[in-house]
């Protein structure tokens, strides 16, 4: 059964004309990796908090349609019942990270500790995102002495010690170079194998078309396109409107590399089997 | 006897730390002169340090960086000012001012340029980051790539012969990576000396000519683009990779190196033509 349900969602920012989301309308299984890109001011940033909630309980402003979360109505629940269940992960971890907590370990504690929950359960969580995230061997450490990808899991590990649902990142590699880059998406590849559901608003296509299961496209608030990166890859509208194609993909298509289903590789791995098959085939 | 003019920047043996015990540069000669640079490595590697020893924000610990022939020890960060242009990473550590147009106006009024001269420039600049229409804005009231856009602009404006961007590309869209694309090339084409920090190898591959390594501290290699994404093993002890369609015509084993989806596609044509 779906874990995130959104159906025919507008929204407007108070003050503003131009609706933010207009007509959003997808649904995301446990287990699912779900990319959302599409060009700045698309609505990637908003639908993130709309999945948690602070749109439009924090934001206010004027909302339509339906939520739900884990079984939540999120417009009629609140943040704090929402962030039970879903977590989200900011942009730039220095907005995540408390500040007034001296090692790592306390800094996952920190919203535990908030949330009531009991010292063995906050122990044995504590242990699990810190192992997740491959950041046992900084726990001790102070949250500012560590790099960027470190700190970007460390965000991530926070959220996901308070055992969410469904876990919401919104552009969290943006800061990293190539390798923390890699870090994140494989912690979220194995989050996923878990169950859990993750949707990540991220400009780096080339990555998702490698992790996601499936890619929303969105651009100036409504939706382009929803499906399996290959599918959605190969429509014509999603480049046509400035939307990123994985450099391989855009390769694919100018030398006529089509697959049988009609799509295009979108992988390194794809693209390099279709090629070697056209160029041995000479 | 000196044939050719002196490089606009040059840093001999620089050694740099913030904490004594915990070198960040550990070393560094080389010079740097017209053309697009860019800086690449992991997080740590002393990149962002190393730029802010080009403008005089931080001096060498040992060793020494010259610009224009000058010891940055000797001058001022305002005296710096004039020749090396500095674009931060994060925009909160840059904007201060509460409009669009005076934030990058403040520049080139700083250098002794009259209002009007300022105000030119300014919307030359804003106009060439697609900014037109933001001038009354505050900049804090934008979203995090227009802010960066902003900072760029602003150094921009202020014409001088070395622009430094520190990840000019965090959180740009396509539009927005094209946009900074176009202005690296012109610069270096007007024979500007444009150094860039960036994780973005796409952008590296499509823009810079030179590319430095940098890691832990040292240069671990610096050379072509083409020359440096042609270096797998290299690539992977700096935690690099080249960008995807490099990498596919490694795999296919196309004869040369290619770093843009436009030279693929005409690598492949040839080969088959």
């Amino acid at each position: 059964m779906a874990v995130i349900e959104v159906e025919n969602l507008r929204y407007r920012y108070p003050r503003q004309e131009r609706l933010a989301l207009d007509g959003i309308t997808f649904t995301v299984e446990p287990g699912e990796f779900i990319g959302v890109i599409g060009p700045n001011l698309a609505g990637k940033s908003t639908l993130c908090q709309a999945l948690v909630g602070l749109v439009p309980h924090f934001y206010k402003g004027a909302i339509g349609g339906q939520v739900r979360v884990a079984g939540l109505d999120v417009h009629r629940s609140t943040v704090a019942e929402v962030s039970r269940r879903a977590g989200l992960v900011f942009q730039n971890p220095f907005t995540q990270i408390s500040g007034a907590k001296l090692t790592v370990y306390e800094e996952v504690a920190f919203g535990l500790e908030h949330a009531g929950v009991p010292r063995e359960e906050m122990r044995r969580r504590i242990d699990e995102a810190l192992r997740l995230l491959g950041l046992e061997a900084v726990k001790d450490q102070s949250p500012f002495a560590l790099s960027g990808g470190q700190m970007q899991r460390l965000a991530i590990a926070s959220v996901l010690a308070m055992e969410p649902e469904v876990l919401i990142l919104d552009e969290p590699t943006s800061q990293l170079d190539p390798a923390g880059t890699e870090e994140v998406f494989e912690a979220v590849t194995a989050l996923c194998r878990r169950g859990m559901a993750v949707v990540m608003a991220e400009h780096k296509v080339d990555r998702l078309a490698e992790h996601a299961d499936r890619i929303l496209v969105l651009h100036q608030g409504r939706q382009i396109a929803y499906g399996p990166p290959r599918q959605v890859f190969a429509r014509e509208n999603v480049a046509a409107l400035g939307v990123a194609v994985p450099a391989v993909t855009q390769a694919a298509k100018a030398l006529g590399w089509v697959l049988e289903d009609g799509t295009y590789p979108v992988t390194l791995a794809e693209a390099v089997a279709v090629g070697q098959a056209r160029r041995g085939g000479r | 006897m000196m044939s050719e003019r002196q490089p606009i920047i040059q840093a001999r043996d620089v050694h740099f730390h913030y904490t004594p015990g915990r070198p960040v540069l550990k070393g560094i000669t080389l010079d740097l002169g017209p053309g697009a640079t860019a800086i690449v490595g992991q997080n740590g590697a002393g990149k962002s340090t190393f730029v802010r020893l080009l403008n005089g924000l931080l001096k060498p610990v040992e060793g020494q960086v010259l610009v224009a022939g000058v010891d940055t020890r000797q001058m001022t960060v305002a005296q710096l000012a004039r020749t090396v242009g500095l674009v931060f990473q994060n925009p909160s550590d840059q904007l201060f001012k509460s409009r669009v147009l005076d934030e990058v106006m403040f520049g080139p009024l700083n250098l002794g340029f009259s209002a009007q001269e300022a105000r030119e420039r300014a919307e030359a600049a804003l106009a060439e980051l697609g900014l037109e229409g933001l001038e009354a804005r505050n900049p804090y009231d934008l979203g995090l790539a227009e802010r960066k856009l902003v900072t760029v602009a602003s150094v921009l404006a202020m014409g001088t012969p070395v622009i430094i961007l520190d990840e000019p590309t965090i959180a740009q869209d396509q539009v927005g990576v094209r946009q900074l694309g176009a202005i690296v090339d012109r610069l270096a084409r007007a024979g500007r000396t444009v150094i860039t920090i960036t994780h973005d190898m796409e952008f590296v591959a499509r823009h810079f000519q030179r590319v430095l390594v940098f890691q832990d501290g040292r240069v671990l290699a610096d050379d072509t683009a083409e020359a440096i994404f042609a270096q797998p093993e290299l690539l992977a002890a700096a935690g690099l990779q080249a960008p995807p369609i490099t990498r596919l015509g490694q795999a296919l084993g196309l004869p040369a190196t290619v770093l843009t989806v436009e030279a693929f596609v005409e690598a492949v044509r040839a080969g088959e033509g």
